[in-house]
């Protein structure tokens, strides 16, 4: 039974990709296109570009600060957020400067990052915070002042204390939009750290990227794009992961309802 | 006719943009930062009323709000027909979850070269990049607003014998709404980002061009100035949305808690 079960979810999640694939290299359409190589080429330069030392030298680097980037928002962003979204005059007070700043295109940052800090790894960092951190701070604070009025009142009438209301009240009922926040904060910040890397950078994996497509080299920038992907999906799957942790609860909570 | 609450949050709104701007004329007028680096708010707010005497800036702005828009309307369009087909099918949700999620994460900027390379460098390019990534934040949006729907309300609508329509009507609707007004917001930005790094990055028409010609010619205070306007235009257009949003959700809890008290 579980077998089954096992090669069933395998089946579902290879079969779409393996058609699209062989779609991609069977259609005549791409064939004569010189832009779109077909996926063997691809797959060949994705070894011969990626698989050495570049790896150490270009990939890990972007890696580590689009970890740090990522952590960075996301602990500051919840704190945050639960701070503004627990308060309504702070929240009234702060609104509009955090909607100016949310609402500053993150990549016209960059240049004023690079004249603030420099040209550094704390500049690709910031680049990628001031983008990333607003999904969580938005859906920490909506999250926080969408919570239950019942379930606020009820804990405040058994004398909670802050604290405790702050973890087991304030913070798992915000959890499900804050996941969505995190979610979306993932996606943002490694849009920004190709982004942060395209501009007066001499390595990384954006800065591969843009040099491959200036010099025509067509399958190593598809093999970079494949790349992104890659870590794309390693980051969803982490996430996924995470949101099991974090949110067992809630879904939990669905699956009795569902039952 | 506002409530006092109401203006008493407006008046603390413009305390904390007061203490903001003070903040930002002290730092370089008390030499923390040189004004070189950071131009204080006095000089960059003379330089934007220049520029808004200029003709070149609004055919600049309104070059961005054109590729903003369509590829925000294409990017709503498609999301939301792909989404509620795919939502409302478990079978569709496993089948297309690993696609997705290898699509999704591919960050739009990987795909410039691709645009350049197929469309040259113009507005088309630019579109690609805004419709790709606007489309995801909305699509994932409506995926999830759609598979949230509350299974007692969905089964009693099933034995009431709603037909498929009124149950989309009566049912996902509501639930999805404020997934996908959340969506549509964080899409309009999304949108404006890429249009504007589009601009900066192809070099298509727009304000991300002049900012790319500032930083060039080391204008600090106009490059200042036009992040000032980008920024602006994010306001206005997360302003438009949350109002729409707003008009929409006024039955939903979180804001009608808001409005009681």
């Amino acid at each position: 039974m579980t077998a089954r079960r096992l090669v069933n979810g395998a089946l579902y999640s290879v079969a779409l990709p393996v058609l699209l694939l062989a779609a991609w290299a069977a259609s005549p359409l791409f064939a004569t296109n010189r832009f779109f190589p077909p996926p063997s080429r691809v797959a060949e330069a994705f070894v011969k570009t990626w698989l050495n030392e570049s790896f150490v030298v270009d990939v890990l680097p972007s890696l580590g600060r689009l970890a740090f980037g990522i952590l960075i928002s996301i602990v500051l962003g919840i704190a945050v957020g639960a701070l503004i979204g627990s308060f309504r005059h702070l929240r009234s007070f702060s609104e509009p400067v955090l909607e100016f700043f949310r609402a500053v295109p993150p990549p016209v940052l960059i240049p004023v990052l690079a004249i603030l800090l420099g040209i550094n790894d704390q500049m690709k960092v910031a680049v990628i915070v001031s983008g990333g951190i607003w999904p969580v701070l938005l859906n920490a604070i909506e999250g926080v002042r969408g919570i239950d009025p019942i379930m606020r009142e009820t804990s405040r009438s058994y004398a909670l204390g802050p604290v405790t209301r702050l973890f087991s009240v304030v913070l798992p009922g915000a959890a499900p939009q804050i996941m969505t926040g995190v979610r979306q904060c993932l996606s943002v910040s490694l849009i920004l750290m190709v982004i942060s890397e395209m501009f007066n950078s001499s390595s990384g994996l954006g800065y591969r990227i843009s040099y491959f497509q200036a010099n025509y080299l067509i399958a190593e920038m598809w093999s970079g794009i494949l790349l992104l992907g890659l870590v794309g999906v390693t980051l969803s799957v982490l996430f996924q992961i995470a949101e099991r942790i974090v949110l067992s609860w809630y879904h939990g909570l669905k699956e009795v309802e569902r039952a | 006719m506002p409530t006092r609450s109401q203006s008493l949050s407006i008046a603390l709104g413009a305390c904390g943009i007061l203490v903001f701007l003070v903040g930002w004329q002290l730092i370089p007028a008390l030499g923390i930062i040189s004004a070189e680096y950071l131009p204080p708010p006095s000089a960059v707010g003379g330089e934007l009323i220049e520029r808004i005497g200029e003709a070149s800036f609004w055919e600049a702005l309104g070059d961005t709000m054109i590729t903003w828009a369509i590829g925000l309307a294409s990017a709503l369009v498609v999301a939301c027909i792909v989404g509620t087909i795919i939502g409302l099918s478990p079978f569709l949700r496993r089948a297309t979850l690993t696609t997705i999620e290898f699509l999704r994460p591919i960050p739009s900027v990987a795909l410039i070269p691709l645009a350049i390379l197929t469309y040259g460098l113009n507005r088309e390019a630019a579109l690609v990049i805004v419709v790709w990534a606007t489309f995801w934040q909305i699509f994932i949006q409506v995926l999830y607003g759609v598979a949230d729907v509350d299974t007692v309300a969905r089964d009693t609508a099933r034995s009431f014998g709603l037909g498929r329509l009124a149950r989309l009507r009566y049912v996902v609707l509501p639930t999805a709404l404020p997934y996908l007004s959340t969506g549509l917001r964080l899409g309009g930005a999304v949108a404006l980002i890429l249009a504007i790094t589009s601009e900066l990055v192809i070099g298509n028409p727009g304000l991300g061009r002049l900012i790319a010609f500032s930083r060039s010619v080391g204008d600090s205070v106009g490059l200042y100035a036009l992040v000032v306007v980008a920024g602006i235009l994010g306001l206005i257009i997360n302003l438009v949305l949350r109002t729409v949003e707003r008009r929409v959700l006024s039955w939903h809890h979180s804001v009608r808690t808001e409005v009681l008290r």
